[in-house]
């Protein structure tokens, strides 16, 4: 593996198996009455996020402290981003201080490859802009392998935000690259050109997308980041692509329904449908911190040289 | 050793394992991944063949406890692989099995890893194979054979479940 966790492109498909191995038997650990191993003793982990982020800050954080790592987590509404202090400026401050990993959230596509060249610590991308969310793609596989036991040949539906999605973009490179059938869904406005380069089938009608599907993956509609009118409304929205309990029962009948959260409840899924029997959504999230432990242990071991 | 050296020597583990606790009471068998699984399985079964009754049975990765994580530079991590242990080990008797015993580095790991699941009444350590070369002041109470080596050479042990035959070979490298 390479030095860094930027995008899944990072990643063979032997990595992503190895890594979804390793995630099982952290998970484990997790079981235990003391949830903690000695693995990373000693090492800093510094947890960047300029982002709003409950679910995967918490979860790193946790999988960093079960391996005994140190960690801290700078939020930028405390830190000198607010007197102007640029990304590359912050990073190398922090690198002064050396610690070995930098988990970082930004707003911006890319932030990660430009501390992976700056930085000698190990950088995990824990979602950079509309570019790629690596960890949470890893856990999705991880669910619908546990579920479905094996990826190849699934035909997995991702509905949603397509255009806004770091989510859907990692899903995508890894589910094509382990042989699953891809198909995204969305309204003509929210489909990014050139999706069907990737390998996916792209559809704006989601009873075509949905039907006969092994996994329906949904993403949120990214208020923070519609700054044209991407949608009518959201009551239209829920409308025409809100996943309904009429619209999953035209998937196989032992379909599983994911959400990478947060939800709005009544926009992209129906209450019904997210705390439906179907839904794995909690799953996902306790699976998160079994992967992220798996992740922090394999890049340990990696060194810079190596890159 | 051959196969049924190797037959031999389990046997006559699993009696004096029996002889020492006097009978089966709070024992427990404790395989350190990958060799010392199938081991403490066969063990299980000779005791049990004797004394008719069943003792549990579990599986311990060390991978995480190893002391010589992150200093290999250019090298894959090793493979973790799951911890099964479905019993409370408190107040147990634990019988730790490993194929080969050597620098006693695993064992020191091993040792970590249990104590963080419970407290044992005590742990005994069961080898196949002794090779001497220890690093740690760590003994065995059961062993399978003494095999004096040099530094130079390695002892590879083939167990059925795995490898298909029931062989330790010394190997000069």
């Amino acid at each position: 593996m390479k030095k860094d966790l930027l995008g899944i492109g990072d990643l063979t498909p032997d990595e992503i198996y190895a890594i979804l191995d390793t995630a099982e038997a952290m998970r484990e650990i997790g079981q235990r009455t003391i949830k903690k191993v000695p693995t990373l003793r000693g090492k800093t982990v510094v947890n960047l996020f300029y982002e709003p982020s409950t679910r995967t800050r918490t979860s790193f954080e946790i999988a960093e402290k079960r391996l005994s790592a140190d960690t801290l987590n700078i939020a930028v509404a405390q830190s000198s981003v607010l007197k102007g202090e640029t990304l590359a400026d912050t990073a190398l401050n922090i690198e002064a201080m050396q610690p070995d990993f930098i988990v970082l959230r930004h707003a911006s596509s890319g932030a990660g490859h430009l501390l992976s060249r700056i930085c000698k610590s190990r950088i995990i991308n824990a979602g950079d802009g509309t570019h790629e969310h690596p960890t949470q793609a890893l856990l999705d596989a991880f669910t619908i392998r546990e579920h479905k036991k094996r990826i190849e040949g699934l035909k997995v539906v991702i509905v949603g935000d397509l255009l806004h999605s770091r989510v859907l973009r990692s899903n995508v490179l890894l589910l094509t690259s382990l042989g699953a059938e891809v198909w995204a869904c969305g309204p003509p406005t929210l489909v990014p050109i050139g999706l069907d380069r990737l390998g996916v089938r792209a559809s704006t009608s989601i009873d075509e997308a949905v039907a006969d599907a092994d996994v329906i993956m949904m993403l949120r509609i990214q208020q923070e980041r519609m700054h044209g009118a991407f949608v009518p409304s959201l009551r239209e929205y829920f409308t025409t692509f809100g996943m309904t309990v009429e619209r999953v029962a035209r998937a196989k009948p032992d379909v599983i329904i994911m959400h990478p959260g947060p939800m709005n409840r009544g926009v992209e899924i129906a209450s019904e449908v997210a705390d439906g029997p179907y839904s794995v959504i909690l799953e996902q999230v306790a699976n998160g911190v079994a992967v992220r432990m798996a992740v922090l242990y394999m890049l340990a071991g990696e060194t810079e040289t190596e890159n | 050793m051959d196969a049924d050296r190797v037959s031999r020597a389990l046997t006559r583990i699993a009696h004096e394992i029996l002889e020492r606790n006097r009978g089966i009471d709070e024992l427990a068998l404790i395989g350190i991944r990958t060799r010392g699984v199938p081991l403490a399985k066969r063990l299980a079964q000779t005791i049990r063949e004797v004394s008719h009754h069943d003792v549990p049975t579990g599986a311990l990765d060390i991978t995480l406890y190893r002391d010589d994580l992150m200093r290999a530079a250019v090298a894959a991590q090793p493979v973790v692989r799951k911890t099964e242990i479905p019993f409370s080990i408190d107040d147990k008797r634990i019988l730790l099995v490993d194929d080969v015993l050597y620098t006693g580095r695993t064992i020191r790991a091993a040792l970590d890893a249990l104590i963080e699941f419970g407290r044992p009444k005590s742990i005994q350590l069961v080898v196949l194979v002794d090779r001497g070369h220890r690093e740690l002041p760590i003994k065995a109470d059961y062993v399978g054979k003494n095999v004096p080596t040099a530094l130079t050479q390695s002892i590879q042990v083939h167990l059925l479940e795995i490898d298909g035959r029931d062989e330790v070979e010394i190997q000069e490298s």
